[in-house]
């Protein structure tokens, strides 16, 4: 597959949180302002390339060669906390205005599905290290686009007079479904 | 079984229900409904990892330093995971090949983590683990009612018989992801209107 399939269709044709439903938590909860959301799609996509790169070395490095690729999962999310908890406190003394944008995000990003999700289909797909990065970074720009179109939308609902039982969760749940019926448009594309 | 223990087991259920009240672990929630046996499968998974993992959190929880909690509770849940992919491959692998990525996914789903923080760490084991069950059910009713939902509309059969006759168009939207959004909206309006009526 080449590069620039991976990214159409990573963004496009099966969106990380439209098309695949992974990191709806981040997607419903922090898309109430632009700029929060922002701040999360970069912090997701700088988390997620890293932490690919990490989890396909250990995966090819230690659990296939040591048979132990059972223990994919309790080795990749390990991987993954430390990896979010270690790039906190880089940042921190490296980067203070860094960190001050994303600081906020990292812990949640632990338990944000899209991170290990990606970390085992670079796996399960069993692509080389260029294109797993690859393969991560356009799924996180699919992350970052899906999270900034949705809070765009939410930003103007905020104006809307609901009924009571539609307000909160309902509502964005729509508004999500409408979205990712608009990016149903591009499927097909690529096959 | 005295009050607390009833209180504690029928909380998940409908009051404090994971997916419809607290719209804990969302991505399982829309991305394996799309029929009922799947919905089905994925809450029996996540109610097996969420009562061992209870279970076992409160056994270790004067073990574990308050600092480093949230990964213990990560790599507790994560064996879990694992034992039952394992049992998932080896007993039921049409499903297991169904659920795909969202089996491992089971370690991050928050409803885990979540009453592993609010409950097991501060509980008994007999009450953790009620607390998971009630849980895990409220969890598993959600997922096969809206897989029921989506498969009743979108496919015209549920639990895999058919209503419908062969080539008739179904709703296919439903078993499409956007239909996952909007189906699990519309039971989410319908549990706040009846909730609004009861106050």
């Amino acid at each position: 597959m080449s590069y620039l399939m991976i990214f159409i269709t990573a963004i496009f044709v099966n969106n990380i949180v439209l098309s695949q439903f992974l990191g709806i938590c981040p997607f419903l909860g922090v898309s109430k302002k632009i700029s929060t959301a922002a701040g999360m799609g970069g912090a997701v996509m700088f988390v997620m390339v890293l932490s690919t790169i990490v989890t396909y070395l250990v995966y090819h490095g230690i659990l296939l060669p040591y048979n132990l690729t059972f223990m994919i999962t309790v080795v990749f999310i390990l991987v993954i906390a430390s990896l979010v908890q270690m790039v906190e406190i880089i940042l921190k003394k490296m980067s203070p205005t860094l960190y001050q944008a994303l600081g906020i995000f990292l812990p949640l990003i632990t338990t944000n599905c899209t991170v290990l999700g990606v970390s085992l289909l670079v796996v399960q797909k069993d692509f080389d290290l260029a294109h797993g990065v690859c393969f991560a970074l356009a799924n996180s720009m699919g992350f970052t686009l899906a999270i900034i179109l949705f809070a765009g939308l939410r930003e103007r609902l905020a104006f809307v007079a609901l009924p009571k039982a539609v307000q909160g969760a309902p509502i964005a749940l729509i508004t999500a479904g409408l979205l990712s019926m608009a990016f149903m448009g591009f499927s097909g594309i690529g096959n | 079984m005295n009050n607390t223990s009833y209180e504690n087991l029928t909380r998940g259920i409908i009051r404090e229900n994971p997916t419809f009240v607290m719209l804990l672990g969302m991505c399982p929630t829309l991305g394996v409904t799309t029929s009922s046996l799947n919905g089905l499968g994925m809450g029996i998974a996540t109610l097996f990892v969420l009562i061992l993992s209870n279970c076992a959190i409160s056994l270790v929880k004067d073990l574990i330093p308050n600092k480093v909690r949230i990964p213990c509770f990560i790599v507790i849940a994560a064996t879990f995971v694992t034992v039952v992919d394992l049992l998932m491959a080896a007993y039921f692998p049409n499903l297991h090949a169904t659920l795909g990525i969202f089996i491992p996914l089971i370690v991050v789903n928050c409803l885990i983590l979540g009453r592993a923080e609010a409950f097991a760490s501060k509980n008994t084991v007999f009450q953790s683990a009620l607390d998971a069950l009630g849980m895990g059910i409220g969890f598993t009713l959600a997922l096969t009612l809206l897989g029921l939902i989506r498969e009743l509309l979108g496919s015209g059969s549920a639990f895999g018989y058919s209503f419908v006759e062969e080539g008739t168009e179904t709703m296919l939207m439903f078993i499409m992801p956007p239909g996952a959004f909007l189906a699990l909206a519309g039971l989410i309006v319908l549990v706040n209107q009846l909730r609004g009526a009861d106050k």
